[in-house]
Order: C-alpha cells, then sequence, then structure tokens
C-alpha cells in the first residue's frame, strides 16, 4: 500500500475517484490530463490502476460491456491502526 | 476536397435508425437497399446539408473486436456537439440512456459518454462549462 501511495500520478488516480467513483479508463484518462496536466498513455494509467488494485485502494468491477473503478480507502485504516492520530487538544479558549 | 461523411458500426441497422433519430434526435437522410444492408445516413437537424453518419454494419469480426475494446475501456466511438450537455443529459436520462459517465467538466469542456445500444459508446460535448 505504501508502494501505490508512493506515486503522485497514483495519488491523482485516487483524488479523481474519491470525488467520483465508478470511472471507466476513458474518465480517468481525461481527468488526469485536463485537472493534473498529466498526459499518460493508457497503458501507464492501466499499470497505475493495476498497483492501485494489488494494494486494494480501488476495485474493478465488469457491468456488462464496461469496466469501472471504485475507490476503496478501507485499507488506509491500517495506517492510523498502527500509528494512532492524538486526539486534537481542547480548545484553550473554548470553556472559563 | 470536403469531408462529408463520418460512420458508427451498428449491430443492427433498423436499432441504430431508431436510436439515432428517436432518441438521439438527428433526421435520416439517406436510405439505399445494398443488398442485405443499406446505405443508411442521419444528418443533424440543425445542420440538414452537414456531414451524414453513416449507420454501417459491424458484421465484419474486426469491427466487432474494435468496438469490444473501445467499450471496455469506456472510449467512445465518435463525438457529437451540443448546447448544453447538463441539459442532454436529463433529457436522455429521461428517455432511458444509459451513460457511462455523467457530465464532467474536463478543462475548458464539457463532457458526458453515453451507450447507442448498438454496441458503441458516444461522447457529447460542449465548449464552455455550464453556468452554474
Amino acid at each position: 500500500m505504501f508502494r501505490a501511495l508512493a506515486d503522485p500520478t497514483r495519488r491523482a488516480i485516487l483524488d479523481e475517484l474519491q470525488e467520483r467513483s465508478g470511472q471507466t479508463l476513458f474518465e480517468l484518462i481525461n481527468r488526469l490530463v485536463t485537472r493534473h496536466g498529466l498526459s499518460s498513455t493508457r497503458q501507464a494509467v492501466s499499470q497505475h490502476l493495476g498497483v492501485l488494485e494489488d494494494a486494494g485502494l480501488v476495485r474493478s468491477r465488469r457491468e456488462g460491456r464496461y469496466k469501472f473503478h471504485d475507490l476503496d480507502t478501507a485499507p488506509l485504516r491500517a495506517i492510523t491502526d498502527r500509528w494512532r492520530i492524538d486526539p486534537q487538544e481542547e480548545d484553550p479558549c473554548g470553556s472559563p | 476536397m470536403r469531408i462529408t461523411l463520418t460512420s458508427v458500426f451498428v449491430d443492427d441497422q433498423e436499432k441504430a435508425l431508431r436510436f439515432y433519430t428517436d432518441v438521439l434526435g438527428f433526421v435520416p437522410k439517406n436510405d439505399v437497399p445494398m443488398g442485405a444492408h443499406r446505405w443508411l445516413t442521419v444528418v443533424s437537424p440543425e445542420q440538414p446539408d452537414g456531414v451524414e453518419l453513416v449507420l454501417e454494419p459491424d458484421e465484419h469480426p474486426a469491427a466487432q473486436a474494435y468496438k469490444q475494446g473501445l467499450v471496455a475501456d469506456g472510449i467512445p466511438y465518435n463525438s457529437f456537439a451540443v448546447a448544453d450537455v447538463r441539459a442532454e443529459f436529463d433529457r436522455l436520462t429521461g428517455l432511458g440512456v444509459r451513460f457511462t459517465q455523467p457530465p464532467t467538466e474536463m478543462g475548458p469542456v464539457t463532457t458526458a459518454v453515453l451507450d447507442d445500444t448498438c454496441g458503441n459508446l458516444l461522447q457529447i460535448m460542449a465548449m464552455a462549462p455550464p453556468a452554474s
């Protein structure tokens, strides 16, 4: 998972899938080029999706003749389970 | 030299004629019997003398493999200009059309991708993003 997140293009793919889950490869490629200036080839984006799928962060499903890609953030929980985020400190001005 | 035709490979010419006219709103232009098939074209009612779209049989195995490969990756076969992508999306979904991509701003254009029921995806696009 950490290797999957280490690449900026793959992080951009997750950003776009967070905005709308269930995208075709075509939509993802267009979003990467028009919104992130990432003119990756179809093969490169396919490979990035494969890495994200292996990490469990993206799931692809076939629906009839189409293939859609969904975001799955569940594996990210492993990060905060391992390194807990401190509970937010109380606002010093919040109570008398 | 002029460009007068563009084409789309369809799995059934009669079904395609219905979808491209009744649903999308194009109008028939040429319909000439050609043995088992027809020389079948439609045009936009906004440009009756403009580019004709040929609804061409996809019988050749290579045409079918080509179509399947494009559809699997969500790639549209052809692209049409509309005034307002969201309005067309609402109108067409109301008619039961399946979209693989809802209206999305892609830089200077807004696009959406729909299924033509004849084995292809089609993109509709408008140059300026709609005011929202």
